[in-house]
């Protein structure tokens, strides 16, 4: 892995070179205090100072809806028209970690490729970050990020240390070698490790990550549960907003005036009701509290199995947004024991209410 | 690249092949059989399948759903499946005729272990639309007789009307080489020849089980589990030879629609076969 140096003022030069290339994607400024990725044209909407963008870069991946198949009775027509060449400026590692807990995910058992070859065509230029009070990377182990993207940028203020993590990656800095330097002084080096101790030691919030996948099982039965799913208002927003769900629906529909039927994906979410359902009216989980429990078990214990971590990556956006507070740090805290005493008796009284 | 190209015709997991109805009839008032053969005939014939696993049918413009496969793999090129009418899928499935098309992708699933169960006794509890899967490895071990010991078909239903494959089955009973109990909850025809009462009273009739050396297969409503899994524990077979089909919603079949999650597992790649031992490790399976 390369590291090399760019001057803060290059930053839009080697926008302008690398978005002639391909489709860009980049944080943008929404309402007040959210942020988005969007497709630039102008990169002065970039805005690289924000936490968490609302959604998680997977939307950009496969969108909450997009087609598989443009259909007639005897021919099924593959649709990929949502994969193109993108580059995706200003990830933050959590979100790279979670690109990368998709990719086992997509690739476990049987390759799924309405993700692989959109991800294929997708480079990854991430961007540092500081965390917020809802940041829990550092618990989850994914503030930091190793592989998962083509070029990661550190942003210390003056200038950047670019990693180069691909060769593709690489391509991009030789389309504009000028804007870059190869020497590192040593108060540069002095600057990034400064940098990094002082993000360290921001961090405000944290979960006993580790320990949470013996918690859910010895708590399995925990009446905890019971007032959780009493207070979930089974909205999804949770499910949304996280970079590591990935459950979908599919629908078929006749197209109007044509012969053909569009067959598409569409995002699903496993904490709303009829999620589990089944014809006959069985429905295995009826009660959100047991869908809650399906939520977290994902997050917080399964998958190790699998791919030898649970699925959370720390980025907090679960804990911005749901509307009743339930999310990995008031469940994680609930089943260490901990009960924060605020959401305690906020939930009791939303419970009756 | 070309990586889109390959993905887009060979390798795309979710391409339905384009398959003829070649007949239909009903079973009861509201299932009907269905025999399906993929247009294509290398892949009709290519198409191998375990007993008990699944294929995801498409019905153009309703959308996918999936059924047990209800033929035998001793039997290829035709698939057959009996189907229930109960929401969309099923219900544009029974507008259609025979020589219409449907889309079909598998087969999907873990099977019954026909070849651990080889030289053993097998005794088949079916009910509802658990006769589905079930009649697939009826119909596979009595195609290869010798390979197995006893082989006991226990089947109820609600009423007589409600049971399916009753004539084939009524016919089987002629076969020496099987012992077939038929039950009915209640009979409303006046005429049923067969026992009366649910599935589990079948079981007294069972003599000289030798556990050790049987399996025992179960599938049907969510409730009848619990009450045939304990005949079975009352028998004394063991854990890991209780076999079971179970049902989820299912989207995709392949482990990624998240749809049939339970614990860390997907029932698509996981199931629909499980055993007894699956269940104990398992809490939400059954
Ligand atoms: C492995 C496997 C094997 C199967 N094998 C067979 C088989 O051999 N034969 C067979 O007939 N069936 C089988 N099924 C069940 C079959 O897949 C369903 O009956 C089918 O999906 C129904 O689709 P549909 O579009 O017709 O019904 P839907 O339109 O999906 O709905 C069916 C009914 O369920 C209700 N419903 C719909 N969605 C929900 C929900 N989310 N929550 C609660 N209720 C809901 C509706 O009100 C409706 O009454 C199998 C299922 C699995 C998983
Ligand atoms: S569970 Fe919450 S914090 Fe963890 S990855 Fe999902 S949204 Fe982010
Ligand atoms: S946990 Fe919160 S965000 Fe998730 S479904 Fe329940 S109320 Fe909505
Ligand atoms: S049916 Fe989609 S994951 Fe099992």
């Amino acid at each position: 892995m390369k590291i090399v140096k760019m001057k803060r003022e290059n930053l839009s030069s080697f926008l302008e070179a690398i978005s002639r290339e391909a489709e860009l994607w980049a944080p943008v400024k929404k309402g007040v205090d959210t942020h988005a990725f969007q497709v630039v044209k102008d990169f002065s909407e970039i805005d690289l100072n924000y936490t968490r963008t609302i959604l998680p870069p997977r939307k950009i991946l496969v969108p909450s809806r997009f087609n598989m198949f443009q259909a007639t009775k005897t021919e099924y027509t593959p649709d990929f028209s949502h994969v193109s060449n993108k580059i995706i400026f200003g990830i933050h590692p959590c979100d790279i970690s979670g690109l990368l807990t998709m990719d086992k995910f997509y690739s476990y058992a049987i390759e799924d490729p309405y993700y692989l070859e959109s991800r294929k065509k997708a480079m990854i230029l991430g961007h540092s970050c500081w965390p917020d009070e809802h940041c829990l990377c550092k618990s989850t182990n994914t503030h930091i990020v190793e592989e998962g993207y083509d070029l990661f940028f550190t942003d210390l203020k003056d200038f950047y240390l670019v990693w180069i993590g691909s060769t593709q990656g690489d391509d991009l800095i030789r389309l504009v070698p000028d804007l870059f330097e190869g020497e590192i002084a040593d108060q540069d080096i002095q600057r990034f490790m400064q940098w990094r101790e002082d993000r360290d030691k921001a961090y405000s919030s944290e979960i006993n990550f580790v320990a949470m996948a013996d918690l859910m099982e010895l708590r399995y039965n925990d009446p905890v549960w019971a007032k959780l799913g009493e207070a979930c208002l089974a909205c999804g927003s949770c499910t949304n907003v996280c970079p590591t769900c990935n459950c979908y629906n599919v629908e078929d529909r006749p197209v109007l005036g044509a012969e053909h039927s569009n067959i598409s994906r569409c995002w699903d979410a496993c904490t709303l009701e009829n999620y589990s359902g089944v014809a006959g009216g069985e429905n295995f989980r009826e009660k959100r509290a047991d869908r809650l429990k399906l939520w977290y078990t994902h997050k917080l214990q399964a998958y190790i199995s699998k791919y030898g971590k649970p699925a959370c990556v720390g980025c907090g956006r679960c804990i911005a947004t749901c509307p009743v507070d339930i999310n990995i740090k008031t469940v994680s805290d609930s089943l260490d024991g901990a009960n924060p005493d605020a959401f305690w008796n906020r939930l009791s009284q939303e419970v009756t209410k | 690249m070309n990586g889109t190209q390959k993905a887009t015709k060979s390798d795309n997991p979710f391409l339905p092949e384009p398959a003829r109805i070649v007949r239909t009839y009903p079973l009861t008032e509201d299932v009907n059989f269905f025999q399906i053969r993929i247009a294509d005939m290398e892949k009709a014939l290519g198409f191998s399948y375990q007993t008990g696993q699944f294929a995801m049918m498409t019905v153009l413009g309703a959308g996918e759903a999936p059924f047990s496969i209800s033929s035998t793999p001793s039997r290829p090129g035709l698939l057959e499946f009996c189907i229930r009418k109960a929401g969309t899928v099923t219900n544009a499935l029974f507008n259609l005729k025979e020589n219409d098309l449907v889309g079909l992708r598998g087969p999907y699933g873990t099977g019954f272990p026909v070849d651990k169960m080889q030289g053993k006794d097998i005794i088949i509890v079916m009910g509802g639309l658990g006769a589905a899967p079930l009649r697939s490895v009826l119909l596979y071990c009595l195609d290869n007789r010798d390979q197995f010991g006893r082989v006991i078909l226990l089947h109820g239903a609600k009423r007589p009307a409600e049971m399916l494959f009753l004539e084939e089955q009524l016919e089987l009973k002629g076969r020496d080489d099987l012992e077939c109990h038929l039950t009915v909850d209640s009979d409303d025809t006046g005429q049923w020849t067969e026992g009366t009462g649910v599935v589990t009273t079948l079981f007294p009739k069972l003599e000289g089980i030798d556990p050790e050396n049987t399996f025992g297969l179960v599938c049907g409503p969510p409730i009848m589990y619990k009450f045939v899994l304990q005949e079975f524990l009352k028998l004394d077979i063991p854990k890991d030879q209780i076999l079971m089909t179970l049902e989820r919603r299912m989207k995709c079949g392949v482990g990624k629609c998240g749809h049939c999650a339970i614990d860390y597992i997907y029932t698509c790649l996981d199931g629909p076969v499980f055993s007894y031992w699956d269940v104990i490790h398992m809490r939400e399976l059954i």
